[in-house]
């Protein structure tokens, strides 16, 4: 994994501390040109790898990378599935099982309905691997090594205690797409115990790591004190805490922690992108001196 | 260790019980749907009781509590039959369809001292709590003016039949959406005593509204605005907000932040004239497990709190869900008039 890896909330008007930022980054890149460009700044600053959501306009973007294959020669896409409000909002509107039938593919679900329960109870499973490839389809021909799973998923998973899920998961992402699966989390060292206890060691786990101890459940001590004794490949991603804390201060922070491998951050400006891929150059050359 | 047990597993209610597995205070052992689906992703990987009628489940189960999260016209007949059980019991909002049930399920918990809370979640959001807190202590003065919104991407097309669909059984925008801003409304600023002008749209559905808008007058006289739309879809999720108009300044409250517009500098707030904005990573509340806001998680929290301590909680109680219900009521009776 890449040390720096490009998000992509930005894009989508996700912003954890601010409506309406994220209502002004919704205007900002209703084209896909825009996305693209902002891309291409990342690239031009080093970051050649982007964390998306499976969110129906990747699609175009990933259009667009397939069709210049020179230009992304080195580019590497790690999905995040699901695109969650997709989901919450059908269950909402439909149930589910009114959601599962519209975003099964095929007759699958269908024919389980008319099957009836008894065939049903068997292959939850293979409904959660028909889902993963509905999401995968938009990236066929990418290169996509670390697959990822959202927080929302990981965590619902994680608190009802369905760690098979989470598992079969990480075999079927490995079996079907040769890659490694990545879990993303609010609740990194609660996940890691039992991930671990389920038999997945050294796991790639993308939390939310960062100076305000914002979004990390259970507090940053004991965040702290798992990167310290445990083994586990962290991303740390909400480092600045959505902007409210000072970018030098918080990416000195996250670059001084042991165990974080990458660092996962988003942004609009090319002032922006530049500024934290140099925080990040500088303390991690400071880091590799005092470790001489 | 307190026994829990959880009714409805809709979208709250799987939500809840993700909250319920992964707090060490409680045993969770049992959970009732009528989807057969569902019940069967629970036998087969948790070791949890499943049912699929409450009767059984409150009968067969020792439970210290249980968290109600079904279509709103099951809350009456099961939150009753916990009660009288000597269950503790958390209901998913709105409380009840109708006050008189409200009122009788809020008597029994009294009556049987048991520990009663709603699911209005936003009381566990720290932006709303200071919110509240800078009104108590007068930092923008008489309030003259306050408006109440909740826009979302809940109903976008025209479809099928829920049990959203139905105005009998609480469906609509109303008791579903506008039911949290009334509430914040009714405990951080005031009771709603008089509802005047309401115009209830359907937008999409048909049967139930998907907006209101209407005006409310407080018990202490201060008059405003309730605008909610679950039909807007250039929101991305439910965006919920408070803007609230003083004398000596305005503010303007949602799930993310908080900005103070303040006519002269407060020393004892440290806050500028003019405007400052803050920032939920100031006010948010710690959670043990997070799954989808911090207010999910604390608002259990908090419950199961009360229930290990055997107090009452002031946050969400029965009592005032009641009089959310009543509000609803005020308003739907209101649009009819008009």
């Amino acid at each position: 994994m890449d040390r720096i890896l490009f998000g992509d909330n930005q894009f989508f008007a996700v912003n954890h501390i601010s409506d309406e930022k994220s209502r002004a980054q919704s205007i900002r890149f209703k084209d896909d040109e825009a996305i693209i460009n902002t891309l291409d700044i990342a690239r031009d600053a080093g970051l050649n790898t982007f964390m998306c959501t499976t969110h129906d306009r990747i699609a175009n973007i990933c259009d667009f990378i397939r069709a210049n294959p020179d230009r992304y020669s080195n580019y590497k896409i790690f999905p995040c599935m699901p695109y969650a409000h997709k989901y919450a909002n059908a269950v909402t509107e439909s149930g589910i099982a009114g959601t599962l039938k519209q975003y099964v593919p095929g007759n699958f679900f269908g024919s389980l309905f008319k099957g009836g329960v008894a065939y049903l109870s068997k292959d939850y499973v293979s409904i959660m691997e028909l889902l993963i490839d509905a999401e995968m389809k938009m990236f066929k021909g990418i290169n996509t090594p670390v697959i990822f799973l959202q927080n929302v998923v990981t965590d619902l998973l994680l608190g009802l205690g369905m760690m098979d899920i989470l598992t079969a998961f990480h075999s079927y992402v490995e079996k079907k797409y040769n890659a490694e699966a990545g879990f993303i989390t609010m609740n990194m060292p609660m996940l890691l115990e039992k991930l671990e206890a389920a038999g997945i060691q050294n796991p790639i786990i993308c939390s939310s790591i960062n100076l305000a101890g914002f979004r990390m459940s259970g507090g940053k001590e004991l965040y702290e004190s798992v990167l310290k004794t445990k083994t586990v490949r962290a991303i740390a991603m909400q480092v600045l805490a959505g902007g409210a804390i000072n970018a030098k201060d918080a990416i000195k922070y996250v670059c001084e922690l042991p165990n974080i491998q990458s660092i996962l951050f988003g942004a609009s400006s090319k002032a922006n992108i530049t500024q934290t891929v140099n925080y990040i150059k500088e303390f991690d050359k400071e880091g590799e001196l005092n470790f001489k | 260790m307190l026994k829990a047990g959880i009714i409805g597993l809709g979208k709250m209610g799987i939500s809840h019980a993700a909250i319920v597995g992964a707090n060490p205070d409680v045993h969770f052992t049992s959970i009732c749907d009528t989807s057969s689906l569902v019940l069967d992703v629970f036998k087969k990987y948790t070791k949890l009781n499943t049912y699929n009628d409450y009767i059984k489940m409150l009968d067969k189960e020792p439970l210290d509590f249980i968290l109600v999260a079904t279509p709103t016209k099951f809350h009456y007949p099961i939150v009753k039959y916990a009660l009288e059980k000597n269950i503790h019991v958390f209901c998913e909002k709105p409380f009840s369809l109708t006050s008189q049930q409200g009122i009788e399920l809020t008597e029994l918990a009294l009556s049987k001292s048991l520990i009663n809370q709603v699911g209005y979640h936003n009381h566990f959001i720290g932006t709303f709590r200071e919110l509240h807190r800078l009104l108590k202590e007068n930092v923008i003065g008489d309030i003259v003016h306050f408006t109440g919104e909740a826009y979302g991407p809940v109903v976008t097309k025209e479809k099928g039949n829920t049990w959203r669909s139905n105005p009998d059984e609480g469906g609509g925008c109303t008791s579903d959406y506008a039911a949290h801003v009334i509430n914040l409304i009714q405990e951080i600023i005031g009771k709603p005593v008089h509802v005047n002008g309401t115009l209830l749209k359907s937008i999409y559905s048909v049967g139930v509204d998907d907006a209101v808008y209407s005006l409310l007058t407080l018990e202490n006289n201060i008059s405003g605005v309730l605008l909610v739309n679950w039909s807007d879809d250039t929101y991305r999720k439910m965006s919920t907000s408070l803007t609230v108009q003083g004398k000596k300044g305005k503010i303007v409250c949602d799930a993310t932040e908080i900005k103070i517009y303040l006519k002269e500098p407060s020393s004892t707030e440290n806050l500028d004239k003019g405007w400052t904005t803050k920032y939920i990573t100031d006010f948010a509340i710690p959670v043990n497990y997070y799954l989808r806001g911090e207010e999910y998680s604390a608002q259990i929290e908090y419950f199961v709190n009360n229930v290990k301590n055997k107090k009452q909680g002031t946050y969400n109680t029965f009592e005032q869900a009641l009089y959310t219900d009543r509000v609803i009521e005020m308003i739907m009776d209101n649009a009819k008039q008009n």
